[in-house]
């Protein structure tokens, strides 16, 4: 630790560094936590996130699976729910397709089944989305399809600090969590708070006050929906952007007050615009008294009903870039929607 | 033909002159098509990832060498060869890599879902045994449609480990359907080795449990190869039902264009790279006569020639419109 550092606990990491941090600190405070996934060992995993843990834990601590998603989460819940706290990491989140009996079936209904006698502490890591022209099986953003199972808890920080502190979170989480972790965020900087902290699962966070519309974003949205912010500032459009953070369970409460405050909503997230995030958040608003807030039209900007391309204009195309959430909000601020 | 026995080698004295030479052009073909590609990455001309098979070449064109454009192949994440060996053509191939309308998927695919319908591949694929059941499905197709055509199924040594692959060959061998499944063992999954993933030995030792002939061989001899996939397709054509075939091989690059090969030696990459499978072809070939050397220099610089060609097709190409990007979600009514 440098003499900064000691000051003021702040450092600047990457968004990995910061999740590795958080296993780190994790296995050093819990002997009872453990990694497994897919070439997370001497590999250091596909996108670099173990690197090097498994020289400071060893292979029984960080422990390479073969290539078996279904086995190795079915592993990784039984673990669980006998004492251990396993991290896994898909290596992409795509592949937990393979997996979905363990993680739907099992992780989020054991306890439930077992009428609150059995526990499932696994934290599921999933690497997700578009940007680096894997194509369609290798870039999606499943989270809303977890969103719809009870017992899962599904969160996306989009800050290396909110990456560590969310991950902490997850750990402490009694329940199964999934956390999405955005590809393009993993080499992002920013600063992280040495030491323990628990980052609350279920709270959003207001990345930026305004008074004309209310942006909700997660992910690289939210950093996508900053920009557009921005560039509309400099023509006085004071727009909120709101960092959904957690998808299950999901902070109405500091949404619908946004939308009370601006009478203006618009949802901008990755995953495939229909039946996703945007639909729920929808919903919730048009169910509530922010309703009558409301003076225009709600706004999905989501992902295109396709697979993710592979041809680099076709996949930007795909999903929301600063362009079209910056153009979508001033039509929606000149009541063209 | 004399009284004394035939003691060539299984592909010389099976296969015609023009087969064999064939057979090498494409073995070229595709070494110098994925270095093409390796290239075409490295000055930004094609994005994303790709996996290359050099030091594969015998196992994809030997496997391919008795099969029609009717007979079917579900391929792999490292795919290319397999592409080639079946009979594609790299233009269209490059094309797909560089995003390009002409090429095999309209620009939509790249190099993990490269594929060519029409020569009978059904495609690479992204996911880790996400071909075994396919497969199983297109000799499925032929037997009840009451075609001879077999389906060859390659997967990698990292497949044998997905619950896919087991419950494709157990459907396979319980209905007796003219599938050959593949292995090509390159002794990694990624980073991981046989040994540290599976509990056998030998991939092709999972065919006891399921009551299909399995075969390991030295898949960096074409002959080898080709006589092993050769029994294997007629025992298919025949009805008698599946079989495994594990090519023993190894793959000179990286898993994909991320990897640091911390997980394997210097020493062992150069070993492997002592033991070519296209030079040790090139010179069975001149060896029983099939080729001199300078017949095989013409053949190795028509693939060079062709790749350059690919190039320049690929470049030239129109790129998908962006507002087709919904394009071939569904049927076009
Ligand atoms: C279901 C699934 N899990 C993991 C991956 C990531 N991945 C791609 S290739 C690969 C290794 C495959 O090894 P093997 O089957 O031996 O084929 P090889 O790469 O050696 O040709 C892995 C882990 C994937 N694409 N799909
Ligand atoms: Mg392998």
């Amino acid at each position: 630790m440098n003499a900064m550092t000691q000051e003021t606990g702040l450092r600047t990491l990457s968004y990995s560094e910061a999740i590795r941090e958080a296993m780190a600190l994790a296995m050093d405070r819990d002997p009872t936590v453990i990694l497994m996934g897919e070439d997370i060992g001497v590999y250091g995993g596909a996108f670099q996130v173990t690197l090097d843990l498994i020289d400071r834990y060893g292979p029984d601590r960080v422990m390479d699976t073969p290539i078996s998603e279904l086995g190795g989460a079915g592993v990784a819940v039984g673990a669980a729910l006998t004492g251990l706290k396993p991290i896994f990491e898909f290596q992409f989140s795509d592949f937990a397709t393979l997996a979905m009996e363990q993680i739907v079936n099992q992780a989020a209904k054991l306890r439930y089944m077992l009428g609150g006698e059995a526990s499932v502490p696994v934290v599921f890591r999933m690497p997700a989305g578009s940007g680096t022209g894997a194509a369609a099986q290798h870039s999606q953003s499943l989270e809303a399809w977890f969103g719809h199972v009870p017992g899962l808890k599904v969160i996306q920080p989009s800050t290396p600090e909110d990456a560590k502190g969310m991950l902490l979170a997850a750990l402490d989480d009694p329940d199964p969590v999934m956390i999405f972790e955005h590809k393009l965020l993993y080499k992002m900087k920013g600063p992280v708070p040495a030491g323990h902290y628990l980052t609350p699962i279920g709270k959003a966070a207001i990345r930026r006050e305004g008074r004309d519309l209310t942006i909700v974003a997660g992910a690289i949205m939210v950093h996508r929906a900053l920009e557009a912010a921005e560039r509309m500032a400099q023509d006085g459009i004071d727009a909120e952007v709101i960092d959904l953070r957690s998808i299950r369970p999901i902070d109405h409460a500091t949404i619908l007050a946004s939308v009370r405050k601006t009478g203006k909503l618009m949802i901008v997230y990755e995953g495939v615009k229909s039946f996703g995030v945007g639909a729920e958040i929808s919903a919730a608003v048009a169910e509530s008294d922010a309703f009558d807030y409301l003076d225009a039209p709600i706004l999905r900007l989501g992902g295109a009903e396709a697979p993710i391309p592979y041809n680099p204009d076709l996949e930007r195309a795909a999903v929301p870039q600063v362009d079209t959430i910056e153009a979508a909000a001033r039509r929606m601020i000149r009541r063209e929607v | 033909m004399t009284d004394t026995p035939d003691n060539r080698p299984f592909a010389i004295r099976t296969y015609a002159p023009d087969q064999l030479r064939e057979a090498l052009k494409r073995m070229y073909l595709i070494r110098r098509f994925e270095e093409g590609a390796e290239d075409s990455y490295m000055r930004g001309l094609i994005h994303g990832t790709m996996h290359l098979s050099i030091g594969q070449e015998a196992s994809a064109m030997a496997t391919c060498m008795e099969l029609t454009d009717a007979d079917k192949i579900t391929s792999t994440h490292r795919g290319h060869g397999h592409c080639i060996a079946k009979g594609a053509e790299v233009g269209r191939m490059f094309a797909e890599f560089f995003g390009k309308e002409t090429g095999y998927c309209h620009g939509r695919g790249g190099s993990m879902h490269i594929a060519d319908v029409k020569t009978g591949n059904l495609g690479a694929n992204g996911i880790v045994g996400g071909g075994l059941p396919i497969a199983v499905g297109a000799a499925l197709s032929a037997k009840r449609l009451g075609k001879s055509d077999v389906t060859v199924c390659f997967f990698g040594d990292g497949a044998n480990n997905e619950g896919a692959f087991h419950e494709a060959l157990n459907m396979a061998a319980i209905w007796k359907l003219p599938v050959i499944f593949v292995c090509e063992n390159n002794k990694y999954g990624m980073s991981t080795s046989t040994e540290r993933s599976t509990a056998v030995k030998h991939i092709a030792e999972r065919a006891v449990a399921y009551a299909m002939p399995g075969i390991t061989v030295d898949g960096n001899d074409f002959s080898a190869v080709a006589e092993a996939v050769h029994h294997a397709i007629a025992r298919a054509r025949a009805g008698e039902g599946p079989s495994l075939v594990e090519n023993l091989t190894y793959r000179w690059r990286g898993h994909s264009k991320s990897d640091r090969n911390r997980y394997r030696t210097k020493e062992e990459i150069e070993d492997w790279m002592a033991r070519d499978p296209i030079a040790r072809f090139r010179a069975e070939l001149i060896a029983h006569g099939i080729l001199d050397e300078s017949g095989a220099d013409a053949i190795a610089q028509a693939a060079i020639d062709d790749v350059q060609q690919g190039i320049e097709f690929a470049k030239s190409s129109p790129a998908p419109a962006v507002t087709e990007l919904t394009r071939y979600v569904h049927a076009e009514a």
